[in-house]
């Protein structure tokens, strides 16, 4: 979907602001939040890809002003009320006693070894993206090639900023996990990824382009088609 | 949806709201969220990509590998893991300086460097740093890149996870590995810092 988290190229939006240091965590909200993705992950409530449309749909106001761990909250709203496991006027009611007694206590619960196990394990483990599939690569590396105009309204990491823009595939990194279909409840249907380098001047035009640089960027193998046009690589590349 | 900005507050008590429910449900116990939490405050940070970027500095076998398949190369130490599954070290050298970021959403390669400091997942840099990279490290990081020198920006779309191999420091030769750790900074790795100053 085309929206205001896609924010490459964004004018106007201020200065980058680095504090001196910071905690990992700003607030104890935030140390709930984090851990949230890994649970409800395997509690079947969502994929990461899943996860990322559910920011997506963010009130565009909101994601802007909104500290970030916030995001994630309203993903793991947005996916629990879908799959049935959170009703949101129960979530308000709890939400309102907390706020009256914000040191009422949590529901009094036993540890569960299973659940701690997983953490254990699926952090050095991880959840890799990579799938075998026999689909061909379209594409190789050295090939010139541009990103399909396509605007689709669901998940996808089509950003607006490389659409239509001519790139040469840099890296071949084998089949991946689709965003297209996997981010909506479509299935994983692996597709090639590839890394494209653009220019700046192919993305942002020579007269506004700083000097000597490129942008790499991760495409999957539907997004693209080799570049037809006349201009020679040197020409579109250089 | 409504537009309204909540307080840390209103944040705080819909965030205890969800966690009851999560929990009462069988979802999350207050043990798993606090190991989960210690691991990422205390045991996986940017001293893990320190450690592997001196590895490589000193190990030219290693830093062939490393380039290779940094994943296969971070196992070799111990480090793997969520979000750095297929990582991929991008190297700075005498023409090319290299940046990290994810214009649409966060990530960023935990098992080398943590989780992302909240600069790195603001609007601004992730609108910016396409566009502007050299005007905003100038700017907002005080890092100056010679127009001779290729600024390459990595904008991390796919499940792929880059991080910057920075050059050895002039001056280190002879180093252990453990001292050469100590100049590698979480920042220089992201691309928007340099290794930290040799003393004379």
């Amino acid at each position: 979907m085309n929206g205001v988290f896609d924010l490459a190229g964004t004018d106007g939006v201020g200065p980058v602001v680095v504090p001196e240091e910071e905690p990992v965590f700003r607030a104890e909200w935030e140390k709930v939040v984090f851990p949230m993705f890994a649970m409800c992950f395997r509690a079947g409530f969502l994929g990461v890809d899943q996860f990322r449309h559910g920011i997506e749909k963010i009130d565009p106001a909101v994601y802007l002003k909104s500290p970030y761990y916030e995001h994630w909250l309203h993903s793991f709203e947005y996916h629990g009320e879908r799959v049935g496991k959170v009703d949101m006027d129960e979530l308000d009611r709890r939400t309102e006693y907390y706020l009256a007694n914000p040191d009422a206590p949590l529901p009094d619960h036993e540890d569960d070894p299973e659940l701690l196990a997983f953490i254990e394990a699926v952090v050095p483990a991880g959840a890799p993206a990579k799938r075998e599939s026999d689909k061909a690569a379209r594409f190789k590396v050295g090939d010139v090639v541009r990103v399909g105009r396509e605007a689709p309204k669901g998940h996808t990491r089509r950003a607006r900023y490389i659409r239509g823009a001519v790139g040469e595939v840099v890296l071949h990194h084998g089949p991946m996990i689709y965003p297209d279909t996997a981010g909506n409840g479509l299935g994983e249907c692996p597709e090639h990824v590839y890394t494209l380098r653009f220019t700046n001047e192919e993305l942002w035009g020579a007269e506004h382009a700083e000097p000597n640089g490129a942008v790499y960027f991760d495409v999957w193998d539907p997004y693209i088609e080799l570049a037809t046009h006349a201009a020679t690589p040197e020409g579109v590349l250089a | 949806m409504s537009a309204k900005i909540r307080t840390q507050e209103e944040i705080a008590a819909r965030v205890k709201a969800l966690e009851s429910m999560l929990i009462e449900q069988g979802v999350m116990t207050t043990q798993a969220i606090d190991r989960m939490v210690e691991i990422y405050e205390n045991e996986v940070g940017p001293q893990l990509g320190a450690k592997v970027v001196a590895k490589a500095w000193s190990d030219p076998e290693f830093k062939t590998r490393l380039v290779e398949d940094a994943s296969e190369a971070c196992k070799e130490l111990g480090i793997s893991g969520l979000q750095g599954e297929d990582m991929v070290a991008v190297e700075n050298t005498d023409s090319v300086h290299n940046i990290i970021v994810c214009t649409l959403c966060s990530c960023y390669p935990w098992p080398v460097l943590g989780l992302p400091p909240n600069w790195y997942k603001d609007p601004q840099y992730r609108a910016a740093i396409t566009r502007e990279p050299r005007k905003v490290l100038s700017e907002a990081f005080g890092l100056a890149i010679p127009e001779d020198i290729e600024v390459r920006v990595w904008d991390s779309s796919s499940e792929m996870r880059y991080w910057v191999l920075p050059q050895r420091p002039a001056g280190t030769e002879g180093w252990s590995e453990e001292e050469l750790a100590e100049l590698v900074t979480r920042d220089s790795m992201i691309g928007v810092g340099t290794t930290a100053e040799v003393p004379a």
